[in-house]
């Protein structure tokens, strides 16, 4: 069998004194794409972020294993430069820095990383009109400091537009759909479909089902207080869209 | 736990060095007698002896200021210093390649080649070495312009009608305690002329180092555009890692006649004291400009990362009509640094503008304070001014403050004020290093964002060196 991308096992972590994530046990494998659903609080985005290694949380038991090694040992820049991509739930304003000159840094960062050629400003244009298209901009968008003055929109887009330049391995997306009109959820999620490959893998943070009408997930996993309380196919989606997440609460209050 | 930021490693002050050099210097403390030796030294004339004289009369008067600006430091014991120190020569320089190789290699180490063949192409270079220059660049070239750019004491020995026209004219020997001080015992700096019509074919630059010990490094720098020209003047400055504070106390005067164009870059980068705020440079500079004629203009910008105290306010007295005074500043304080600065724009001709944009940038425990004035005369119909003030917090010891000054004596005026104040945020620092960027080049992405309208408006030279000076001056311990 194959090494899994990522594994979760036994994963606590809390926020200060407060426990958030009370033994997470997650596998992905190469070419899926998992949706992490649950109620607010119930930990969605906190797994997000100690996937990427925000500081604000202390991994108190268990492991996270990326290509069969300690994700928790790396620094979050190293675990970008192995390919790990947070799409942030609330991305953030860079004021004055335009979006081509990060975006530039960034892609060299990783290619630095893979033993790859950095790239000058004129080639990354080219690569960049590609890019573009994936998120349906022109590239105005390129001049303009990161996420300054962007309305909820488009900072989600260009969240998307980064994942689309810096091709990682493991996107994981932190309620990417939350606050996107009905154009933009179309935009955002034909963007992740684009960028599916068989040699990447896609976690979903979702709130809502309504954004896996537009990805199909492969597996979906219901978290509450901190745990998964259950595991399925697409469907259990539809299933909770039905009934809410009252009856498995309730039911991982009874087990 | 320390945060990412915290973790910075400190790096070493890479100017710190010492070059060992035999000095004449002056006996310490201050009195009649020393600027008499001062003055002899230079072989000047009778009325500069007067002027001097004069001045420390008026200075021995005055007090240091201690009050209003935001900055704390012990009295400095003028009878301490030594007010003149200069590399042993055995007769005047003729050339450049007179020069004591020991100073060239000084300048080498700090990337300014005196050789012009090596020089920054577009570049000429005025080096100052402690009290005295040691050498000018591209002099011949420029002459051919009819521009003269000196050492300040060549000038008064060459042209010292133009000296004795323009000095004091626009920073008089009593304008303050440090200005009086500094024209009793001013040793040398730079003078710039340029004459009528001309523009400036090359950036004038000034290197400023400070070598000996215990000396105070007392330099006047004076420009003149004449009708139509245009010059843009560059100073860097540095100085050795030592455990006492130094004193330097500068003058710059700047005059525009009408439709002249004067740009005044600095970037500077003195020595500014250890971890604990021993040791570093007390910059208290008094720094202006005087558009004397119709549509002339006068450009500050300055980016200041060293000294233990800064303490200076680049102005410009707006008498012309339609003349524009502009002031660009970054100002970072890490560590124990304090700043107080800003500008002063004195509006008094007819539909005068200016444009101030001051970013200030706190650090470990650090104080930064931006205090700026504009003043609206009742004749200046029509004035404008435009002032945008940031300030950016790194960490929870520093501190950020400001104090605007506004008096508008003409209806016709409009004064804008914009403000603000951020904290550089571990949530800013954790995307960019999502993004895969360190923590220490996330940093300096964020603080040279905010810089950016600053940035830009320096000759392209400094605005590279510029930047990579803020990643220097950022590291260290913030929290």
């Amino acid at each position: 069998m194959t090494t899994p991308l990522l594994e979760v096992k036994g994963l606590r972590a809390s926020a200060g004194d407060k426990e958030i994530l009370r033994g997470i046990d997650l596998t992905v494998h190469l070419g899926e794409v998992h949706a992490v659903m649950g109620p607010n609080g119930s930990g969605k985005s906190t797994l997000a972020q100690v996937i990427a290694g925000h500081p604000a949380y202390q991994v108190t038991a268990g492991e996270i294993l990326y290509q069969g090694q300690d994700l928790l040992d790396m620094e979050p820049e190293e675990r970008a430069q192995a390919g790990v991509f947070l799409a942030f739930q609330y991305p953030v304003e860079i004021p004055g820095v335009s979006n081509a000159y990060f975006l530039r840094a960034a892609y060299n960062e990783i290619q630095k990383a893979r033993g790859l050629e950095e790239v000058d400003s004129i080639d990354f244009l080219d690569l960049l009109e590609e890019k573009l298209k994936v998120v349906e901009w022109g590239p105005e968008i390129m001049s303009r400091a990161v996420n300054s003055g962007f309305s909820g929109g488009e900072k989600k887009r260009n969240e998307i537009l980064q994942m689309a330049v810096l091709q990682p391995r493991l996107a994981v997306l932190d309620e990417t759909d939350s606050g996107l009109d009905i154009d933009a959820l179309r935009i955002v999620a034909g963007g992740v479909n684009a960028l599916r490959r068989p040699e990447n893998a896609t976690v979903l943070v979702t709130h809502y089902q309504r954004l896996l009408n537009y990805i199909v997930p492969d597996h979906v996993h219901v978290l509450s207080a901190g745990r998964i309380v259950r595991s399925g196919g697409k469907e259990l989606a539809l299933e909770l869209e039905e009934r809410g997440y009252e009856w498995l609460e309730d039911e991982a209050l009874t087990s | 736990m320390s945060s990412p930021v915290e973790t910075l490693v400190n790096r070493e002050y890479k100017y710190g060095f010492v070059t060992d050099i035999e000095s004449d210097v002056a006996p310490r403390g201050l009195n009649e007698d020393i600027i008499r030796l001062i003055s002899a030294k230079k072989g000047e004339p009778k009325w500069l002896l007067d002027w001097r004289l004069k001045a420390f009369r008026g200075w021995s008067k005055m007090s240091e200021p201690h009050s209003w600006p935001n900055i704390k430091y012990n009295p400095v014991d003028y009878q301490r210093l030594r007010y003149y120190a200069a590399p042993k020569t055995k007769r005047p320089l003729g050339s450049l390649d007179e020069v004591d190789p020991k100073l060239l290699e000084t300048y080498q180490k700090l990337g300014i080649p005196l050789s012009e063949q090596k020089l920054m192409a577009g570049v000429a270079v005025d080096a100052i070495f402690d009290s005295v220059s040691v050498g000018t660049t591209y002099k011949a070239k420029l002459a051919e312009a009819g521009i003269i750019f000196c050492s300040f004491g060549e000038a008064v020995r060459e042209h010292p009608d133009l000296v004795r026209q323009y000095l004091g004219s626009v920073v008089p020997a009593s304008d303050n305690f440090f200005a009086a001080l500094n024209a009793a015992v001013f040793s040398d700096g730079s003078f710039v002329f340029v004459p009528r019509g001309v523009r400036c074919p090359m950036e004038l630059s000034t290197y400023f180092r400070i070598n000996a010990a215990e000396t105070g490094q007392f330099e006047r720098t004076l420009i003149i555009a004449e009708e139509g020209a245009s010059v843009s003047y560059l100073e860097g400055c540095t100085a050795p890692r030592r455990d006492e504070n130094q004193l330097h106390a500068a003058v710059v005067e700047l005059v525009a006649l009408e439709g002249a164009t004067i740009k005044y870059s600095t970037v500077q980068n003195w020595y500014a004291g250890d971890e604990e705020g021993r040791g570093g440079i007390y910059n208290f500079v008094t720094k202006r400009g005087k558009c004397a004629g119709a549509n002339s203009k006068i450009s500050w910008t300055q980016v200041e990362t060293g000294s233990a105290i800064t303490w200076k306010y680049p102005s410009v007295i707006l008498q012309g009509d339609n003349s524009v005074g502009e002031f660009y500043s970054v100002a970072v304080v890490n560590g124990r640094q304090q700043a107080d600065t800003g500008t002063k724009m004195i509006h008094m001709g007819k539909n005068t503008r200016s444009t101030i944009v001051s970013k200030g940038i706190s650090a470990g425990r650090g104080q930064n304070s931006y205090r700026g004035l504009v003043k609206v005369l009742p004749k200046a119909a029509g004035a404008r001014n435009y002032t945008q003030c940031d300030s950016m917090l790194i960490g929870n010891r520093c501190g950020a403050h400001t104090f605007p000054y506004i008096e508008v004596q003409n209806p016709t005026a409009a004064v804008e004020h914009e403000a603000s104040t951020s904290k550089i945020g571990e949530d800013q620092i954790f995307y960019l290093k999502q993004r895969g960027l360190n923590t220490e080049n996330a940093i300096s992405m964020i603080v040279n964002g905010f810089c950016k309208e600053v940035f830009k408006e320096l000759p392209m030279e400094f605005a590279v060196e510029a930047q990579k000076l803020l990643g220097v001056s950022l590291e260290g311990s913030v929290g």
